[in-house]
This record gives structure tokens, sequence and C-alpha cells, in this order.
């Protein structure tokens, strides 16, 4: 039924329409593997574009691996990385070894790629503390579990970053779900205030869990709560891996200049399960969906692009995939030879210096484990 | 020696600090130009520049993630929340991240945090200003929780506060801060957190406290000491972790014992100090060891907190009890 729609003095729908024609997606490549956007091409040289996606390759593998070794009892917690790889390995690829990653818990490939050796990787989904004691010179902390708690802590890495005259940055990520928390604004906004160096990026693989994108917000994307905040906000084809990494390397650039954070939206798609604890995906999305996504997939398009210019074969494609399969047996014969955690390894690592209460429950749990 | 009120010797141990280490950072909301809502930073902002003491947006969250991350850069954050009843906005940081920082990395990395914040009642603040929660942050492995109840304390407390590797809850009764002087030394010196300090001595009974309730307490038992008891004050000071070897030292010499505590009496420090002692000292006990404490409501509207507020005549009622028994 039509009905006269009162004329406002506000034109509420002229902000929508103007805020809409801010936030287009960039891209690079299509789908196809097609340069769209000559001008965006990154200054990369070829074997550079090898590694990135060289790296990409491993990280599939790695996150194959990774599910089976899980079904068989041989990982613990598990966050499948599949679909993701531009968003995730093109951004670290951005990065200097000096900037500091606060991952999510899916996070894990860019602290791999960013230092993290594979076997404490493995030790961390397994639920040992040695996983997460980061090697000196290894510029990452632990993925956190809290949803958008390193968000706040990525805007005091980089404050203190600026205080101490460096020329790094603090990069943190988060996923579509994770921009409903008010840490996210906290930590955008706080970056902002101070202008400190921080990369804020935001992968919506359009589902929390089972909790679709449209549910978590009415806003047309996620890039656009970055105005709010007074900083810029990107969108970017996170099936893209160049134009994730030129969206990078200019957040970058400008906040080791001195121009503060940028938050970066990367659209993407996970293809698994949110973790390997018994979430089913068909539950909550079609499989029209997820073929509708894998069409875009990171990988095809990124393989075409090389081929086509002579920089990728299936050589090195096989090569690649043997590399992974033999670091990952390796990894696992160096966690599985870390001895078992114990309660006593716990109390000793609490404090700096130990309180009475737990010097005096230290020694039952070293009597009881010494059993 | 100079004559300072706690509010003063707050202000200087963070002066001495902020003079000590270059890399103590002091911020939160409105402690710069403001000088803080009490005035603890007064100064600071202009004697150590806006690099290193700084106001920062008004989310406590955020306040807490700041420290985290300064924390991960090397730093020595010591942040302000304006008000203890705003920790709620910043409970994740603290309890979530801060207290678990060094285990969660395998001691990789520290937290050398101090969060100061003032709280407790008798001011007539609104809702959420005056509510003691030292008994949540006392509940968290991996944080200190310190209350100091004299000026003297403060400033050897907060020095040590913020020389302390780990995180460190630095809780300043709002009561307290102009109620009293006492002498303060100008030069820097530090009280080691976790011991518990006998403020006044005595034989028949054991008054285990802390905070504004050192005050009453101490009245009480000079109350008490005009009908022949003689009564002692123990001090806590740090509240997580306790000082246990001070207070069964002090309920062995007396037999007897309450605990008064200003917040409300349920899960409280008050009974984790009497579960304490009747772990270790039931056998030098000649009576049962009791509690005083606020009801278990909410802080009230501040019209009714007078009576809701433990005062040394409540003390007196319990200790009595506890001498006659």
């Amino acid at each position: 039924m039509a009905s006269k729609t009162k004329q406002f003095q506000l034109d509420v729908e002229e902000q929508f329409r103007a805020v809409a024609g801010q936030f287009q997606t960039f891209q690079i490549l299509n789908e196809e593997g097609e340069l769209v956007n000559e001008a965006a091409m990154p200054d990369l040289r070829d074997e550079e574009l090898q590694e990135l996606m060289r790296r990409m390759v491993y990280t599939r593998i790695l996150d194959q691996r990774s599910i089976s070794l899980n079904r068989q009892g041989r990982l613990g917690f598990y966050a499948p990385t599949a679909g993701q790889e531009a968003s995730q390995i093109a951004s670290q690829f951005a990065l200097e070894k000096e900037d500091f990653i606060l991952p999510g818990y899916r996070d894990v490939p860019q602290i791999v790629w960013h230092g993290l050796p594979l076997s404490q990787a493995f030790l961390f989904s397994r639920g040992h503390f040695k996983g997460n004691q980061i090697p000196e010179g290894v510029n990452v902390i632990s993925p956190q579990i809290i949803i958008g708690a390193q968000y706040v802590q990525a805007a005091g890495v980089a404050l203190g970053m600026k205080k101490r005259g460096k020329k790094s940055v603090a990069i943190t990520y988060t996923g579509d779900g994770g921009t409903s928390q008010g840490d996210f604004y906290e930590g955008i906004n706080f970056a902002g205030a101070f202008k400190a160096p921080a990369i804020f990026i935001v992968q919506n693989n359009r589902f929390a869990i089972s909790t679709p994108v449209e549910v978590q917000t009415a806003a047309g994307t996620l890039a656009q709560k970055a105005v709010a905040a007074g900083i810029p906000g990107i969108q970017v084809d996170g099936m893209d891996a160049l134009a994730v990494y030129v969206a990078t390397k200019e957040a970058r650039e400008r906040a080791v200049n001195g121009e503060g954070p940028t938050l970066i939206e990367t659209l993407t798609y996970r293809y698994g399960p949110h973790t390997m604890a018994g979430d089913d995906p068909t539950r909550y999305r079609t499989e029209e969906l997820d073929n509708e996504w894998e069409l875009k997939d990171p990988l095809v398009r990124f393989r075409k692009f090389l081929e086509n210019k002579g920089l990728w074969s299936e050589e090195l494609e096989n090569e690649t995939i043997e590399q992974a399969k033999e670091d990952i047996k390796e990894a696992i014969k160096v966690a599985d030879a870390e001895p078992k955690q114990k309660v006593t390894d716990l109390i000793s690592i609490m404090h700096d210096e130990m309180p009475f209460n737990l010097k005096e429950q230290f020694e039952i749990y070293k009597e009881k484990e010494s059993k | 020696m100079a004559q300072m009120t706690m509010i003063q010797a707050i202000t200087d141990a963070l002066r001495t600090e902020l003079r000590n280490d270059e890399n103590v950072l002091v911020f939160g909301e409105d402690v710069g130009v403001n000088g803080g809502v009490f005035r603890a930073t007064e100064n600071l902002q202009k004697e150590f520049g806006e690099e290193r003491v700084f106001d920062t947006p008004l989310a406590e969250s955020g306040i807490g993630g700041l420290a985290v991350g300064l924390s991960l850069q090397g730093f020595r954050p010591v942040p302000e929340i304006q008000f203890f009843g705003f920790v709620y906005e910043v409970i994740d940081s603290i309890s979530g991240q801060l207290a678990r920082m060094r285990y969660r990395s395998g001691g990789r990395y520290n937290a050398p945090v101090t969060i100061r914040s003032p709280f407790g009642g008798g001011v007539h603040t609104p809702e959420l200003h005056a509510d003691s929660l030292e008994g949540l942050m006392a509940q968290q492995p991996g944080l200190k929780v310190v209350i100091p109840s004299t000026p003297y304390d403060a400033k050897g407390l907060l020095i040590s506060a913020i020389r302390d590797n780990d995180p460190v809850i630095f809780l300043e009764h709002m009561k307290l801060y102009r109620s009293f002087r006492q002498e303060v030394p100008e030069e820097e010196y530090s009280i080691p957190l976790g011991k518990a300090d006998v403020k006044r001595e005595g034989t028949d009974l054991s008054i285990i406290t802390y905070g504004a309730m050192v005050q009453e307490s101490i009245k009480a038992a000079e109350e008490l000491a005009k009908e022949g008891h003689s009564v002692e004050v123990v001090d806590l000071r740090t509240i997580s972790p306790l000082d246990i070897e001070t207070i069964i030292a002090s309920v062995e010499k007396t037999g007897r014992a309450i605990v008064v505590q200003e917040a409300q009496k349920q899960a409280g420090i008050a009974a984790n100090v009497v579960s304490e002692i009747t772990e270790r000292a039931i056998l030098s006990l000649d009576a049962p060891v009791l509690r005083v404490a606020a009801p278990d409501t909410v802080y009230p509207f501040s019209q009714a907190e007078q009576v809701w507020l433990p005062n040394y005549k409540d003390i007196i009622e319990t200790a009595t009890k506890v001498l006659k028994f």
C-alpha cells in the first residue's frame, strides 16, 4: 500500500547515500585473475609475488593438515583458515619484522609467517604454555580469545611505539562480529585520538560463528565504522591478495609517517567451520553461498594471475605442498618432544615473586606430580 | 619532615617514580591539565610533560587496553580509574588480560601496571563511586591488591606497587584522602607489598582490618581500653596476597579475633581471613572469629550510608561478644 512519504527537513537518506559512495570495494585482481586496476598494481618483484603465492599455498596445506591432525586427536583447539589466505597472508606480507601483531584466534598463520615456529603454534593448539612463549625478536603476542580485547591493546602497543620513536606499527585482527564490541570502537578511537601507528583489520567472513553480518549491524559496511573514530576506513576484496597487500602497505606507510591508524575491512569467507569443536556450518550457511564464495578463491585467482605471467607452475605448487607437509611433520615431532605441562609450571610462571599461598600450593602439587 | 594528607603522599609517590624511571607513564581521565578529580596528579603534567602524564578518551576498557599494550612496549603504566565503581567497564583488561599476561605468555611478557583508583563510602557520592570492590580483584589470581590506611603507608606502598613487575590494584579510600595529616618523609622509601602492619599492639583481642576501617578499629580499641581490654589492630595493607604470618602471630598471641571490612559481608576478604585463621590457628582460639561488615545489599544511596557503613560502635559490639565468649 503506497502512502505519501512525509518530507523531513533533515535528509538522512542523502546521508546514507553519501556514506555508501565513500566505501567502494578496492580490488586489483578479479575472480579470473585479471588485472582490473593496473594503476594500483604494487611494486613487487617477481620473487616476491612468488613468495606471496607460496605462503598462501603453504597455509592452505597447513589448514588441511591441522584439521586432520585435530580429527586424529593430535591437535586441540583449531579455527580453520581456508578461504581467508589473502586477508591473512597478504596483510602480514606488507609488514616489517619490527611491526607487532596482536592476532585473534583464527590468525595463527600471520604470526607463524612473522616468525613463530610452527611447533609452537601446535603447542598453542594443544593447550601447552610453551606455545605462547614467543621467542625473543618475534614481535607478536599469542592469539586473543576475548573478541575485541586485542583492539584496545593494539592502541596501546602503537602508542608505545610512537613514544619510543619507532618507525613501526601495531597490527591487529578481528572478524565481522568483533566490530560489534565496545572494545573495537574504543581501540580505533584511542588510536585515532593519539594518532598512534596502528592498523586494524576486520576480516569480514560474513558469519560470527552462525550470526550473519546483517544481524551484527545496520551499517552498510564495516569500514565505515572508522568515520566515527575520525580515521581512514577502507574496504578491500579480501580474496584478492594484491588488494589486501596494497591497502595494508599504504596503511603502514601512513602510520609510520605519523598520520595515525587505518581500519581495513577485508571481504572474505571461511570455507570451514568456526572451530573444530563441533561447529556445523550447514546449520547456518547454504551450499549456494559456499559455492558462490569458492569461485572467488584467493589461491585460484592469484595462481591464474601468476601463471599468465609465467611465474607459477604445477612444479612450484607441488614443491610448496611437499615443503609444507615436511615442515608440519617436523613441527609435530618437536611439539611431541615437549615435556607435559605441569601444575607446578603454572604456579612458577604466575608471578615475578611467588606469594606465600602459591609457595604452599607448589609443594603440594610437586608432591602430587612426583607420583 | 613534611605533614601530608594521603592525597599529597600519593602525588609525592607518583612524582618520585616519574623521576626515577622514565618508563613510568601516568594516564587516565582528567589526570593531565586538571590534575585528577581529586588532584592526585596535580602539576605532574606540568613537571613531566604530556608524553608521560596524559589524558585519555573517556573509556575505561580503552585505558586498560592501553596499559596492556604499553607494557608490551616496555613501559610501566600507572593508569587511573577515576572511581573504582567504574571498574566493571575494564574487568576484561584487568582480570582477563593484565592478570594473566605473565602466565599466558609463559613468562615472555609481564605487565608492570599499577591501577590507582579512589573508592570507599562516607563522602556522599552518587551511585557506583563508593563501592568496595576489592574482593572482586582479590579473587583474580595474578593481581596484587593494596589498600593503604595512612599517608605514610600510601607513599611507601605506591612506590613499591609501581616498581613491582606484576599488576597491582592500588585502592585509595576517598574518606582518607584529606581526613588527617601525618609526617611523611620527602625522600623516597618503600613499604613491601604483602606485609601487614600492627597499628596498635594488644594482648586480649586482634582486630584484623584494612582501609578506612583501620581508623574505626583504632577508635574502637581505644574505647575498649577504657574498659580494661587490650586490643591489637592489624592493618592488612595488602589484601592479596595476605600476610598470613602477621595475622596468625597476632591471633596466637591474643586467642581472639574479629575481622572488619567496609565491604558487604558476602564472599569478602574478611571471610577469607577467617578461613585462614581457622585452618591455621584453631587450637589457639578461645572464641569464634566474628566479622564486622556491611549488609549484603548494593551500596546504598548516600542518605543511608552512615548507618550502612560499619563504624567503631559496630566494632565494639562485635568485639565485646568475642571478648565475653
